[in-house]
């Protein structure tokens, strides 16, 4: 009879599955060991995260990816980019699947709080709005009684239209789309009256219709707050250290100056930031963890912050705003590193 | 049918070479397996779901919503709660399946006959048409339609097709009537019409096959499904205040509407759908020996009834066991429509599962939903299957 | 498979006795046209406008596609393309990201891994549709072939770069989801569809007939968001099983119950003399089943599998919706960078002549072997 058999490798299977389940250490811990850091990516936002044509992810929130492989490596390089649907981003990081988020998430009371996030930081600052085109000749939001408004689903974009439309007593006929070209090809092609999502989304809408931009105007109000910023899971606090001061490592670097061009020549400067910053003094890096030289890592390889900005999120025709330094009228403010 | 195990000598005692025994043994470790299994998974989703303070339950469903919805066959607006969200995804969901359906079999006996005409030309262009539908995705079909009728000019600069019936990227179109329970009192009239003109021709074919005489159907028929309504119509008043659509603001007001994304979905849908049917079509007249068509001829029967009588009613055997698949496959594709924006049970339960992060509920709701449509449309199909199935006596 | 239903209603309407039509050729060209296009005045009506309508679309695709279309732009400004946006194709979009919408975000100097891969998965169909391979070794063949793809598309190993699963993409994500999909899913269908149709193990059979009705019911969509959103709920913290590897599960529970059906009717068909003459021959149910019953079920089932098979390569595209880079989600990325922004249809005509390709193939080709499998069918 072989049925014996068939159950010790029934068992045998079991025990092997149940062997692998690993208690969920220390994310740090899990990053070092494994030699790459997974990190939860939108699956193509222009501007924030999207491969180009020879299929390397770039924008500015795998530009924080790689910040953080920078710090805990100095290899910008050793990031494994997630792909993740809106649905699938919390489950994601809840689960382990990746380490961290850096997929322009709203920070939300609800999801800090609720769902066991941490969120370290804001990296881009931003707010929903309404762009129309101008030959529908309306000059504000309120007068968008009775339009159809084009919207992605499942974010907080769908539910911020609701509530402004139920605050203000405006109908509109709701057009929900999953997919953002979709969307934005649906309201070039007429489908939609106004488009809403954030404004930054808006802008870089509008300008990738090079020939046509001046026909869309963006409405003046901006209806929600959406902080963006990396997450991480709730309670691994050595973990979130590391990709908060990643990310301010790259706003204190554009306030001091450094770029990944000058850094080097920086190295032997006297200024006493600088110092603490390339890791000549002061002994940070050891406190996170890591290598003293972790912020220059990050601005050697990756650049600061003014420069990722420029690179990925400026050709899309978004202006800096509120996410300039605050010591240029913007919110973009860093901790002292000291 | 088949036998589990080679029949032995029955002996006295039951060991464990004894066929009963064996199966119930092996029915039992397969079983515990796959008990134990669901067990660990059910176990480590329970502790899941407590460590990352996930909520289950249902107790979400009568929570406010706010989500806003674009079309609903119901009043919907973003206060109302999850369960009614999910409610007109529901009827969406069965609106676009139920009109597909009708429409693919429509469309897919037209092309299934065409294959088969002798016009050289469009039996090439069905088949051309049945490979290029068949052999391509069906969300990408999906795509390729919605970008279509993007393409439509704006409502400003509508397409009026007469009659006041409006073609625009906001959808068709076309006036209506205020709906009153005068007109509701018809419908159920000019139902209970043809459910009536129904009986009175089955009568009429007893009566045929008992004496030979078939007693005038038609015009008792059209009194039942033309009269009745009207009269009940008139008595109730006759109430009739057009609902004509007018530009106004951003867009038409009044009238119906058929919104892009539900025709994108359902003429992707039927399209595609319509291939499969043809080719099930095409098969089951071909099955039909053609000595019957002769045999029919031979009886001096026109080529009309030949179909009618003779040979469709053959073909229907073969015809409808793929055809209830097509059926089936057609209500599981609609859930595609979540790739372009109609909001069907899928994208509602989906907004939902995101916005409460109740995955297990959201995803569970979704299967219940077609399971239970699924399973409707199975249990008709067999019936009627069984109606037309051959009669061995 | 046409020429029987003209014969029957040609002998029908002339009331003579059948007669095979002269051969075409004979009648000359136009006898062949007012046989065929211009029998009545019907047909001919519906041959004109038929014809008019063909003539029409074509000149307007052909100068959409052709004569006004862009071959190429200097690096990312399409402005060439604006210019002629609705009257001409950008083919431009496909110069620049032909390699991406076929391999995705695969590193682009190994690229060459994905291509071969490819090759390998067509060949591994050619192999299999050749009926002089239809032998045990086939399992074999394909267990090889299965294990090089999975070599060279991880690489680590053999001097290959190690590239990470999420990197791979494009056409390469279709074959492997299809593929690896029949291929799994094929084990497991025989042991349902066996289990269905058990009469000793009543246990079993419900089971069986419970996961394949629960399977056939729900949209392999649901299936995929189960895969995506509620899998990784179900395993032990810590345990992470990759995102395509969760929707290759998907698509292997989802092909099994549906292939689970083919074979089954395959099983019904073989004559119960099979069955009693095997077991007259003493052997045990394993041996019956694996020997007598399933070699002559199979062989009745492929036509039907090869179908199963093109539902599969289609069903595939679905991935996209949970954010994996398959074909059609390749196609829809190349066009998010503003640049390319809303040359949609141009991506989709790419991957549309792909998917087409391959499921026409398969479709002749089963089409075919029905016609050889079932000579005494064919009237």
């Amino acid at each position: 009879m072989n049925f014996f058999k068939t159950l010790a490798v029934g068992a045998f299977i079991a025990a092997s599955v149940s062997g692998a389940a690993l208690a969920q250490q220390a994310t740090f811990e899990a990053v070092r060991a494994r030699g790459i850091l997974n990190c939860g990516v939108n699956t193509g936002l222009a501007g924030f995260a999207a491969p180009d044509s020879q299929g390397n992810w770039r924008g500015l929130d795998v530009d924080m990816c790689r910040a953080v492989a920078a710090a805990i490596f100095g290899d910008a390089s050793k990031v494994r980019y997630i792909p993740t649907t809106a649905q699938q981003r919390f489950t994601a990081l809840q689960s382990g699947e990746v380490d961290m988020l850096a997929r322009n998430t709203t920070w939300t009371f609800q999801r800090d709080v609720q769902l066991g996030f941490d969120f370290v930081g804001i990296n881009f600052y931003d707010g929903q709005g309404f762009m129309v085109k101008r030959s529908a000749n309306v000059s504000s939001a309120r007068e968008l009684n009775g339009a159809t408004i084009c919207v992605q689903p499942g974010t907080t974009t769908e539910l911020n239209l609701a509530d402004w439309g139920r605050a203000n007593n405006i109908r509109f006929t709701p057009v929900v789309i999953e997919r953002l070209e979709e969307v934005n090809a649906a309201y070039f092609a007429g489908r939609c009256d106004a488009l809403t999502t954030d404004v930054s989304g808006l802008a870089s809408v509008r300008a990738s219709r090079a020939g046509e931009a001046n026909q869309h105007v963006i409405l003046p109000e901006v209806i929600s707050k959406e902080p963006l910023g990396p997450a991480v899971r709730h309670g691994d606090n050595r973990f979130a250290d590391i990709v908060r001061w990643s990310l301010n490592a790259m706003i204190e670097a554009e306030e001091l100056g450094l770029t990944s061009a000058n850094i080097e020549s920086k190295l032997s400067e006297r200024n006493p930031s600088i110092q603490r910053f390339v890791g000549a003094t002061g002994d940070f890096g050891r406190m996170l963890g890591l290598d003293n030289r972790w912020a220059f890592n990050i601005i050697k390889q990756v650049g600061n912050y003014g420069e990722s900005f420029e690179r990925n999120v400026t050709p899309l025709g978004i202006q800096r705003g509120p996410n300039r330094l605050w010591t240029q009228g913007g919110l973009m403010y860093s901790p002292p590193l000291r | 049918m088949s036998g589990e195990s080679p029949r032995r000598p029955p002996r006295q005692t039951l060991s464990l070479g004894h066929p009963i025994v064996r199966s119930i043994v092996w029915q039992a470790v397969i079983l515990g397996t796959i008990g134990w299994c669901v067990w660990w998974l059910v176990a480590n989703t329970m502790h899941n779901l407590e460590v990352r303070r996930i909520a289950s339950g249902f107790a979400f469903l009568h929570r406010e919503a706010g989500l806003p919805i674009g079309e609903a066959l119901i009043d919907y607006s973003p206060e109302n709660s999850y369960l009614r969200a999910l409610f007109v995804g529901v009827l969406n969901t069965l609106k676009v399946a139920a009109i597909g359906i009708v429409l693919a079999t429509i469309l897919g006996t037209l092309i299934g006959v065409a294959r088969l005409a002798r016009n050289f030309l469009l039996a090439k262009l069905a088949s051309a048409y049945v490979e290029l539908l068949r052999d391509l995705p069906l969300l990408l079909q999906l795509f390729f339609w919605y970008s279509l009728l993007q393409g439509l000019p704006g409502p400003r600069q509508a397409l009026a097709l007469g009659g006041d019936v409006f073609l625009s990227n906001r959808g068709i179109y076309f006036p209506w009537v205020e709906w009153t329970a005068a007109h509701w009192a018809a419908t159920v009239a000019a139902l209970a019409g043809i459910l009536a003109s129904v009986a009175l021709t089955r009568r009429a074919a007893r009566i045929q096959e008992a004496t030979g005489d078939r007693p005038h159907v038609l015009l008792p028929g059209l009194v039942l499904i033309v009269g009745l309504p009207a009269l009940v119509f008139f008595a109730a008043g006759a109430p009739w205040r057009p609902d004509v659509p007018l530009l106004r603001g951003f867009n038409f007001q009044g009238g119906v509407r058929v919104t892009p994304e539900f025709a994108a979905l359902l003429v992707g849908l039927v399209t595609y759908t319509a291939a499969f049917i043809a080719e099930n079509v095409r098969a089951g007249i071909l099955a039909v020996n053609w000595g019957q068509w002769e045999a029919a001829g031979a009886l001096g029967l026109s080529r009309g009834l030949q179909l009618r009588l003779i040979v469709l009613p053959q073909a229907l055997r073969v015809i409808i066991p793929p055809t209830t698949s097509q059926y089936l496959n057609l209500t599981k594709n609609s859930s595609l429509a979540v790739a372009i924006g109609y909001p069907d049970i899928v994208s509602i339960a989906n907004t939902t599962l995101n916005q409460t992060g109740q995955a297990i509920e959201g995803i569970a709701i979704i299967m219940a939903v077609y399971l239970t449509i699924s399973l409707s449309i199975s249990l008709f199909m067999n019936w009627y299957n069984a109606r037309v199935a051959l009669k061995e006596r | 498979m046409n020429a029987p239903a003209h014969e029957a209603v040609q002998a029908v309407q002339s009331a003579d006795p059948p007669m095979r039509p002269p051969p075409m050729l004979q009648t000359g060209i136009v006898g062949w046209l007012r046989a065929n296009l211009f029998s009545s005045w019907i047909s001919t009506a519906v041959t004109l406008a038929l014809a008019y309508l063909l003539v029409r679309y074509a000149i307007a695709f052909v100068d959409w596609a052709f004569i006004n279309a862009v071959w190429s732009v200097p690096g990312q400004d399409t402005s060439a393309c604006r210019a002629v946006e609705g009257s001409g194709a950008c083919w431009a979009l496909i110069t620049e990201k032909h390699r991406f919408i076929l391999f995705g975000t695969y590193p682009y100097d190994e690229h060459w891994r994905p291509a071969l891969c490819c090759v390998i998965f067509v060949g591994l169909y050619l192999i299999s549709a050749n009926k002089r391979f239809w032998r045990r070794e086939l399992a074999l063949i394909w267990l090889v072939s299965l294990g090089a793809i999975g070599v060279l598309l991880w690489g680590g190993i053999l001097g290959l770069t190690y590239v990470e699963q999420e990197r791979w993409g494009g056409l390469v994500i279709t074959l492997v989801l299809a593929t690896f999909g029949i291929a799994f899913a094929f084990p497991l269908a025989i042991v349902l569809a066996l289990g269905r149709r058990s009469t000793s193990l009543p246990a079993v059979r419900a089971l069986c007939v419970v996961y394949i009705e629960l399977i056939r019911g729900v949209p392999l969509i649901s299936l995929l968001f189960m895969a995506s959103v509620m899998f990784p709920l179900f395993l032990p913290e810590g345990l992470n099983i990759d995102k395509l590897l969760r929707a290759q599960v998907a698509i292997i529970l989802f092909a099994a119950a549906y292939l689970a059906e083919v074979i089954r009717g395959g099983l019904q068909a073989i004559p119960r003399g099979q069955y009693e003459a095997a077991e007259a021959l003493g052997l045990s149910y394993w041996k019956k089943t694996g020997l007598i019953v399933l070699p002559q079920a199979l062989r009745l089932v492929i036509p039907p599998m090869v179908n199963n098979f093109i539902g599969l390569f289609k069903d595939t595209s679905l991935v996209l919706i949970i954010g994996i880079f398959d074909l059609l989600n390749a196609a829809k990325t190349s066009i998010i960078e503003p640049a390319w922004q809303g040359f949609g249809v141009e991506a989709y005509i790419k991957v549309s002549i792909i998917y087409f390709v391959f499921c026409y193939a398969m479709s002749k080709y089963s089409q075919r072997l029905e016609a050889e499998l079932n000579p005494g069918r064919r009237r």
